[in-house]
């Protein structure tokens, strides 16, 4: 395999691996755990409201 | 002790940031005076070669970008990854070497650059027993960064803890990479790259710096603070998911667009030039997502002058994200490689930008790291907003303007073919943007001392919170 095919095809990989990320994204079913994984930062904030002081 | 997360050295780099922040920005304004008055530094006698702004120039740009850059990179990620991962960084003695590593690695630059000892690579000019620091103290952040993110309570990563991770091992590799020389003495060393290659490795080196360092570094910052000072999550994580890997998979391939009509292969350019171009669609969809956090509470951004600080940074990435990949074309290049516009870009991005979301994090931070309700002054935050707002536009306009004008007058030939201009005259025609820039630049540097001001009078009224507890239930 010369450098030229390679690099071909890690181009056409990096490129199929990149539109299957943005279709897992955007994918109906992970909907719920993404959004709730967006709130991550203010869960810790409820959690401290609790602490005892 | 494991109840707790570790603010020490999330303190430790918050106020080294303003700082270096402070030190950076007066070497630039001295740089930006002698520019004007080139000879101002002679009357320091025997002291006049160490001011000198060959030697003073890599001073300033080692410590805005690794200094004060670095400093609110190390407390912003070191915060951020304890708390949406809900632990204690790995280990609080590693956690200590990388803050004092990494002031030493700053003191020995602030030391040798201007003694002149120099590898002349362009933001990596500091020679191989630094270059050696360097490494070992960023492996330890990798260490206590990743170490952090595997003893982590919540199952899923924060969007931000991707963006800084990916900085961290990028500039692992770059800076290993690029700093592969030969030492002949203590203080001097050769590159072992030659020629057109080192010149390559050398831009794919220095456009990631501005890539991995001063991007998606820093767009970390902005996936963490923009939401928690606008009490509303990101507009949509799933579109950080995309921005985060769009940028990685891009922005490897951009740093030819630096040596546009040089002896590098012509198709090395224009790949350069087309990834450059691409990066847009990532840079815009992350700055869309940064601002678009704030629809339904635009009316935060009236009074909330932290908020003002982290928005305009939004703006000012996306501004010069656009202008970036514009002045990588290479017919637009042709005008404006060389000239001040070049200058003025990288401010656009290094003020408007990666110090602005710096600062507003800050503001944020601070209180919470003395157990203040807010900063000492609100009305100062937002006196420091404006100061530097008109400060970076009166920066990057004079110099948009400077660089053209020069340009244009390099390029300008007279019917037989001679050039029209002399070289000394377009340096006089700059005269009156090196001013106007000297002013804009002076004003940002006193929002930086008034911002000093503002977190010393905090500081003196809290007291340093060593206690904050990690939550206890397992969130999703």
């Amino acid at each position: 395999m010369d450098a030229g095919l390679l690099s071909s095809a890690i181009t056409v990989i990096f490129f199929v691996l990149f539109i299957a990320i943005v279709i897992w994204a955007f994918y109906g079913g992970n909907k719920k755990k993404f959004e709730d994984a967006g709130n991550l930062p203010f869960e810790e904030d409820a959690a401290e409201t609790r602490k005892p002081n | 002790m494991e109840a707790t997360y570790n603010y020490k050295v999330v303190r430790q780099f918050a106020i080294m940031t303003i700082v270096w922040g402070i030190v950076g920005m007066l070497v630039g304004v001295i740089l930006a005076a002698q520019l004007i008055w080139p000879t101002m530094t002679e009357a320091l006698g025997p002291l006049a070669p160490y001011l000198s702004y060959g030697r003073i120039r890599p001073l300033h740009t080692n410590a805005v970008i690794f200094a004060f850059g670095g400093s609110a990179l190390f407390a912003t990620s070191l915060y951020v990854v304890q708390r949406t991962c809900q632990a204690r960084v790995l280990s609080d003695g590693l956690a200590s070497f990388v803050f004092w590593g990494w002031q030493l690695v700053i003191l020995l630059a602030a030391i040798t650059l201007p003694m002149g000892f120099t590898s002349s690579k362009e933001y990596a000019e500091l020679e191989w027993p630094i270059d050696i620091l360097i490494a070992v103290v960023w492996v330890a952040y990798g260490v206590l960064f990743f170490g952090t993110i595997m003893k982590r309570k919540t199952q899923h990563i924060y969007v931000a803890n991707w963006f800084f991770g990916a900085y961290i091992v990028t500039i692992a590799l770059l800076h290993i990479v690029n700093s592969a020389e030969l030492p002949v003495t203590l203080t001097k060393s050769y590159s072992a790259y030659a020629g057109v290659h080192d010149a390559m490795v050398q831009w794919w080196y220095g456009h990631n710096a501005v890539g991995f360092f001063l991007t998606t570094a820093f767009l970390g910052m902005m996936y963490y603070f923009i939401p928690k000072q606008a009490g509303r999550p990101i507009f949509s994580y799933r579109l950080s998911i995309v921005h985060f890997w769009a940028l990685n998979f891009i922005y490897m391939w951009a740093g030819p667009h630096h040596l546009m009509y040089t002896a590098l292969p012509d198709w090395a350019q224009s790949l350069g030039m087309v990834f450059s171009l691409m990066l847009i669609a990532p840079s815009w969809g992350g700055m869309m997502n940064g601002i678009m956090t704030l629809s339904g509470a635009w009316h935060k951004l009236r009074t909330d002058p932290i908020l003002k600080f982290l928005i305009t940074a939004m703006s000012f990435y996306g501004m010069s994200t656009f202008e970036g990949p514009m002045m990588s074309v290479k017919t637009v290049n042709a005008l404006s490689h060389y000239t001040e516009w070049t200058i003025g870009h990288v401010h656009s991005g290094a003020l408007g930008w990666v110090a602005m979301i710096s600062i507003g994090s800050l503001y944020h931070l601070i209180p919470r790291l003395f157990g203040r309700e807010e900063m000492y002054s609100v009305k100062m935050i937002n006196t420091h907003f404006w100061m530097s707002t008109i400060g970076v536009v009166l920066y990057i306009a004079a110099l948009w303007i400077a660089g053209v004008a020069q340009g244009l007058m390099w390029r300008a030939t007279n019917s037989d073919g001679t050039l029209t201009y002399s070289f000394a005259q377009s340096v006089n025609a700059m005269y009156p943007f090196y001013t106007i820039r000297l002013i804009g630049g002076t004003l940002f540097f006193a929002g930086m001392l008034l911002m000093a001001y503002n977190v010393w009078k905090t500081i003196a009224a809290g007291k340093a919170v060593n206690d904050a507890r990690i939550p206890q239930a397992v969130a999703a």
